[in-house]
């Protein structure tokens, strides 16, 4: 044995700075974690919830009629305007947009994510992460204008209609009341379209990863308990799946709730929120109306999520 | 005991048919996955009310058969009857057999009572009838007060005991166990080994236990099968296969042997064959060491050896003895007086009936 071996101690020797550094975090983690979680707590805190918290304060503030200038006194004169029938009708219309986008989303998506879950295996699932994800590679907006083009009067979709002999149809659906119009383009259908493609990458993603956490086992116990599949889907599948599927309508539904930009360009003209928001803090200089009109999402999303624990979506968690 | 009526009535009632005596029968059962022979010519006969374990290294086919029985899988050929019933293209939510998993698979969003009371929930049961009756059966597996604890909740014997009251609520005709102890600490291990056995003894129900524990195959059932590449090897009573393995394998992968290759056999006793020769039927010979009883008989068979390592095993030593043309395995009880040293010379000694002769393959 040679003499260097011998004179090893059971300590070896401090070396430099960045060694003492990391024997200093390896011994003391809590140390490791402030260091870690002390910067995004910091902007979380105070840009984050701090922007927040100003919105909600302006608010409560209110626009003089004749000035135009925000009145910095304590008033819920703006949410008396935000009661007015008017506005009213953009909050129930955005509000049954987002549920009816919310349940499709979960209906289209919900055969994709079990297939990826349950069956895809090696390229099949790579296949499925990029046919999910490679919309969200491009733009937002060309996507939107190039749904416009698809369902315009001289679009893709009337002439694929057309060519089926099945034009009696699209105009049988387009003279349905409320969701119809002159055309797909410019009716609420449309719309509905629209955010349905846009936001089922964000529903179909979280059911997949909570699938994919299910067991295969358990599936299987169903059926050997004695339950047919469609009984092992209502009660174990489903519930199972739940959490996913509440965080994706999340998702769907926050997105919607907030988004301005879809139902401007695809869709009769009539307001949602964010384009309410857009109107009256842009043109109109009506900050405190739009802040109202942005609490109006949080509000919703708060029940929701209440909602949602109280029905046991988080119960599998 | 509503449990134990049911069982006795379906063993009662049972035609006096040879057929309907067996619980399980494979004819010529095939099952491959791609070019996998999972399972490859399978013929079996599982008895009704006997508690029958399925044995084999991991990959040779026994829980696909198990996964066979339970409807999990349909067999690409050969037919399998459960109780005299066809069941190929019955699925498994139709037939009367029920599975303890590997891995419990209890539903997580569930307290411990709807687990138990899931397959009477399916058959639509009302509440209070299905919640007696799922205590009665947490009783059955002696886990009572766990009522509303989610399975998270429970240690890993408790949920194999809530796996168990679960299989069993049912009153399934086969009960089917996949690995359940593997999971488990020796200690639990083995006290589960015996209220298994004694449990299927009070219900009767036919078990069907598949594992890769030698010990546990042996200890517990009242027939096994060693299974290896996909096929059967063997099939008998636990004494059976230890005392008298059919072919190399099933001597080495049940409990430990020493195979004699033809050649050292005719040197030892005269006749050519592959031979199994268990550890703990050699006997060490010579002065001082010798217990009562253990003196060879006049046709023992004794060779001189010189001892290559010792292992001590708590109960036993287990010496490796290098004897002319081969190494010999022998067990010794630890109790001995002045265990050989390695490197010493020795003297061994058996009947010549602790050899058994086995398959040349």
């Amino acid at each position: 044995m040679s003499d260097a071996a011998l004179s090893r101690g059971a300590v070896e020797a401090g070396g430099g700075l960045g060694r003492r550094l990391s024997d200093l975090l390896v011994t003391r983690p809590r140390l490791l974690l402030l260091i870690l979680l002390g910067p995004p707590l910091v902007w979380l805190g105070v840009v984050y919830l701090g922007a927040l918290f100003a919105l909600l304060l302006q608010s409560f503030f209110s626009i003089d009629e004749f000035s135009g200038l925000i009145r910095y006194e304590f008033t819920l004169k703006t949410y008396g305007e935000l009661l007015q029938p008017a506005n009213l009708d953009i909050i129930l219309r955005t509000v049954t947009m987002a549920a009816c986008v919310t349940l499709a989303a979960a209906a289209i998506a919900f055969p994709i994510a079990y297939y990826a879950a349950r069956y895809a295996r090696g390229r099949w699932k790579a296949l499925f992460y990029l046919a999910v994800m490679l919309p969200l590679w491009s733009s937002y907006l060309v996507r939107v204008y190039s749904w416009k083009l698809i369902l315009a009067k001289e679009g893709i979709l009337n002439w694929v209609v057309d060519q089926l002999h099945l034009t009696w149809l699209l105009d049988a659906v387009l003279a349905l009341p409320v969701i119809g119009g002159p055309s797909l383009s410019i009716s609420y259908l449309g719309t509905f379209l629209v955010f349905l493609y846009i936001w089922l990458p964000f529903m179909i993603l979280p059911l997949q990863a909570s699938l994919e956490r299910v067991p295969a086992s358990l599936i299987e116990a169903s059926g050997d308990l004695g339950a047919t599949p469609r009984q092992a889907f209502a009660t174990v599948i489903l519930p199972l799946a739940l959490p996913g599927m509440v965080a994706g309508s999340i998702f769907t539904f926050s997105l919607t709730l907030g988004d301005y930009i879809i139902p401007q360009i695809v869709g009769s003209s009539r307001l949602f929120i964010g384009q309410a928001v857009y109107t009256h803090q842009g043109i109109a200089g009506n900050i405190p109306l739009a802040a109202a009109f942005t609490v109006v999402p949080i509000v919703i999303m708060g029940f929701y999520l209440w909602g949602a624990k109280k029905l046991g979506a988080f119960d599998a968690l | 005991m509503p449990l134990d009526k049911a069982v006795g009535a379906t063993v009662g009632v049972m035609p006096d048919t040879a057929n309907h005596s067996l619980a399980v029968r494979f004819q010529n059962v095939a099952r491959h996955f791609g070019a996998v022979r999972a399972v490859d010519s399978v013929d079996l006969e599982i008895r009704a009310g006997e508690f029958f374990a399925m044995l084999g290294p991991s990959g040779s086919g026994k829980t696909t058969c198990l996964r066979l029985v339970a409807g999990f899988e349909q067999p690409d050929r050969g037919h399998i009857e459960i109780f005299g019933e066809t069941v190929e293209g019955v699925p498994a939510y139709r037939r009367n057999v029920n599975t303890v998993f590997q891995d419990y698979a209890l539903f997580p969003h569930m307290t411990v009572l709807d687990n138990v009371a899931y397959a009477l929930r399916i058959r639509g049961l009302g509440k209070a009838d299905r919640y007696g009756k799922a205590r009665k059966a947490l009783a059955l597996v002696q886990l009572e007060g766990y009522d509303d604890r989610r399975p998270v909740q429970l240690s890993g014997g408790q949920r194999q005991r809530v796996a168990l009251a679960r299989a069993l609520v049912g009153e399934p005709k086969v009960l089917l166990l996949d690995e359940p102890l593997g999971a488990l600490d020796l200690k639990l291990r083995e006290q589960m080994q015996v209220e298994l056995k004694e449990l299927q003894q009070r219900l009767g129900i036919t078990f069907v236990f598949v594992t890769h524990d030698q010990s546990e195959a042996l200890s517990m059932s009242d027939r096994l099968a060693v299974f290896n590449e996909g096929r059967i090897v063997q099939i008998g009573t636990p004494e059976d296969i230890y005392e008298r393995p059919c072919n190399r394998f099933v001597a080495g992968f049940v409990g430990a042997s020493n195979v004699l290759e033809p050649a050292v056999a005719e040197a030892l006793c005269g006749r050519a064959g592959l031979y199994s020769l268990r550890p703990e039927r050699i006997a060490l010979l010579g002065p001082g060491l010798l217990g009562p009883g253990r003196a060879p008989e006049a046709d023992a068979i004794q060779i001189e050896g010189r001892v290559e390592s010792l292992l001590y095993h708590g109960a036993t030593r287990r010496l490796a003895v290098a004897v002319a043309g081969t190494t010999l395995l022998v067990s010794l009880s630890a109790g001995l007086a002045a265990p050989p040293r390695v490197g010493e010379a020795v003297r061994l000694g058996w009947s010549r009936g602790a050899m058994h002769r086995m398959e040349d393959a």
